[in-house]
């Protein structure tokens, strides 16, 4: 059984449709990416998988369960977690308070425990703090440790999404624009992390992508949404030489080297 | 500088018998008019930190803290006050059963006060905190009022506007700061904890909050309430200290005068919320000059009420236009104090040179 099935839904935002009838099982453990070109709808599916807003039609299962009308924080415990495309970091908080929310959830105190220092959440913070450095160095932002989040470098801003994302412990990643904004150099070594962190938490990841050489390089499979209709699917190798994707989407014939 | 936990704590346990013996020898030896202040001082701190802790730490904006302290002052003054001093208070309309009846010593009177507020705040928060917006405001703006209104017509539980007088004075230094440093103590131990660190994501970023998987209402509701109970608090000690109590005392300036402080004092800054929070109730007696008339040199002033309030509001805009983020950049911490002395000696040993 799929570990996210995505039935037929549709997303009207009054008389504009956004998501047409998309149709999407991701297995245990699948990378696959998102495509197409602005204003396609593919943000608009991570807002209704993670349940930002629930869809007009259709139905979303997650480990077979009906999530279609919850509400984001409880698809979160179930193992739901995302970045997003502008990014939504605690500018104000450091680095590593950032990733240390991503914890919250997993927090079995209650704040009567967490003020007078309970034994139980003495555990739980300093499994916390500890975590959360081995998070931010594996992601190489432990020396910014300290720093203010809305102070990084756009790169920087983004691993430390990632990062956040990765302290709910999800078994579903969805990752929104990951490389934009990112120099060439950094985006070679996002598109290792994205592996590296698949493997080490045994992820499933959906990925959107403007960027042909992340998704090309990384994905084993492709949608192409345009018009919030799904007009293509299939390995990297067959999307780039589907003529309905590379009129809608690519323009002229890309060639990869 | 890093100071292990151990030492920290040890400082921790000095600060708190200096604080002590600080608030003891002020209790003795300073006469009633200094120790009335410093008391409306430590009040001024528990209503600053509490109301910080809904407006500044969890992002939302509630005008209730003043209806919250009334609803403080006025259930547990009935609480305390003894049945033969009520009935000389509602000499008007007779106090109802069982309320006429009904003492309780002052301390389970205080808390009850704070819990009773924070009911109200929970009952509030119930509609409130399941929207976006700016409803929590109007809303509280509201019941601030309404809070007051009924104080003011049931006249057969509150004696309406006479309110109380006579009322014995249980509010001292001991009490009144005590409470002040549990609160300060209380707010920061939650907002350092992983609820404090929930709580500064939603003010900074709900949608990615919410994603992340914080329960928005939980967790406005839990500042939320335990603001209210801290107020309440704060309200309790007002009656016992004045030793007389009024619907009047509960208007909405009390709650801008609040904001006024964590504005002046910085959002989410307990340090400012502290010392602001105390030279506002120092400047405000002070500032009572403006308003009573007076002779400077053979020049006749005369009082122009609601001065104190224009210095006060000229001042808010200074800090507004000047220092956004308040006049307190940093929270002092034992850290904070080391390093300012370690820069200060270098400085004084560069000298010597
Ligand atoms: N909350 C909303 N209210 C109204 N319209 C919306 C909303 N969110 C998205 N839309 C519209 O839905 C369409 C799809 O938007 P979406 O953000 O999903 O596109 P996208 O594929 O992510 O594009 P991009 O590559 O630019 O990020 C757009 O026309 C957009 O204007
Ligand atoms: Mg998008």
């Amino acid at each position: 059984m799929s570990l996210l099935k995505i039935d037929h839904i549709t997303k009207q935002f009054g008389g504009l449709t956004a998501v047409s009838d998309f149709y999407l099982e991701l297995e245990k453990g699948e990378l696959v990416g998102l495509i197409g070109p602005n204003g396609a709808g593919k943000t608009t599916i991570f807002n209704m998988i993670n349940g930002t807003y629930p869809p007009t039609k259709g139905k979303i299962y997650f480990d077979n369960k009906d999530i279609t009308q919850n509400k984001p924080d409880k698809i979160a415990a179930l193992g739901v977690s995302r970045t997003f495309q502008n990014i939504r970091l605690y500018p104000e908080s450091s680095v590593v308070d950032n990733v240390k929310v991503g914890y919250h959830l997993r927090v079995k105190s209650s704040f009567w425990g967490a003020v007078f220092h309970f034994p139980n959440y003495v555990k739980e913070e300093n499994y916390i703090s500890q975590d959360a450095d081995s998070l931010l160095s594996a992601i190489g932002l432990l020396k910014k440790k300290g720093e203010l989040a809305g102070g990084l470098p756009y790169g920087d801003q983004r691993r430390l999404e990632i990062c956040r994302a990765l302290a709910t412990r999800p078994k579903l990643l969805l990752l929104d624009e990951p490389a934009a904004g990112m120099n060439p150099r950094e985006t070679v070594e996002l598109m290792s992390f994205i592996q590296k962190i698949r493997r080490q938490f045994d992820l499933t990841i959906l990925l959107i992508e403007h960027d042909m050489k992340v998704i090309m390089g990384i994905c084993e499979r492709i949608l192409v949404l345009d018009y919030g209709k799904t007009i293509a699917e299939g390995t990297p190798g067959k999307i780039q030489h589907n003529p309905k994707v590379i009129e809608a989407y690519l323009g002229t014939e890309v060639s990869y080297a | 500088m890093k100071l292990d936990n151990r030492k920290k704590q040890r400082l921790n346990i000095i600060a708190v018998v200096g604080f002590i013996l600080l608030v003891s020898w002020a209790q003795i030896t300073w006469n009633p008019f200094f120790t009335r202040l410093a008391n409306v001082c430590a009040i001024y701190v528990i209503a600053a930190v509490s109301i910080n802790l809904i407006n500044g730490y969890s992002g939302q904006f509630s005008l209730g803290h003043a209806g919250f302290m009334a609803i403080g002052a006025y259930a547990s003054a009935l609480l305390y006050m003894s049945p033969e001093l009520k009935e000389v208070n509602y000499f008007i309309t007779p106090i109802i059963w069982p309320l006429s009846v009904i003492q309780i010593p002052f301390f389970p009177a205080w808390i009850i006060g704070g819990l009773v507020a924070a009911l109200a705040g929970f009952i509030i928060g119930i509609p409130c905190l399941r929207v976006r917006g700016d409803y929590l405001a109007i809303v509280t703006y509201g019941f601030s009022e309404i809070i007051r209104f009924l104080i003011c017509n049931f006249q057969s539980i509150t004696n309406g506007p006479l309110g109380f007088k006579g009322v014995p004075q249980y509010t001292n230094l001991w009490w009144s700061w005590g409470f002040a440093l549990f609160t300060v103590i209380f707010i920061k131990r939650l907002i350092d904890s992983s609820y404090g660190r929930a709580l500064r994501a939603i003010s900074g970023d709900e949608v990615s909050a919410e994603a992340m998987g914080i329960n928005l209402f939980k967790h406005k509701m839990l500042a939320f309430v335990l603001g209210a109970f801290f107020a309440g608090i704060a309200g309790a000690l007002l009656p016992s200290l004045l030793m007389a109590i009024d619907p009047y005392y509960f208007q909405i300036i009390l709650t801008y005068q609040f904001i006024a402080i964590i504005i002046m004092g910085g959002l989410g800054n307990i340090t400012g919320s502290v010392i602001v929070g105390s030279a506002f109730a120092i400047s405000l007696e002070l500032l009572r000059v403006l308003e009573t008339p007076h002779v400077l040199f053979t020049l006749s002033i005369p009082g122009i009420p609601g001065m104190r309030m224009l210095v006060i509001s000229i001042l808010i805009l200074a800090v507004i236009l000047f220092r956004h983020r308040g006049l307190f950049g940093q929270e002092i911490s034992w850290e904070w104090l080391f390093s300012l002395f370690s820069r200060f000696s270098q400085k004084l040993r560069f000298r010597h040179k």
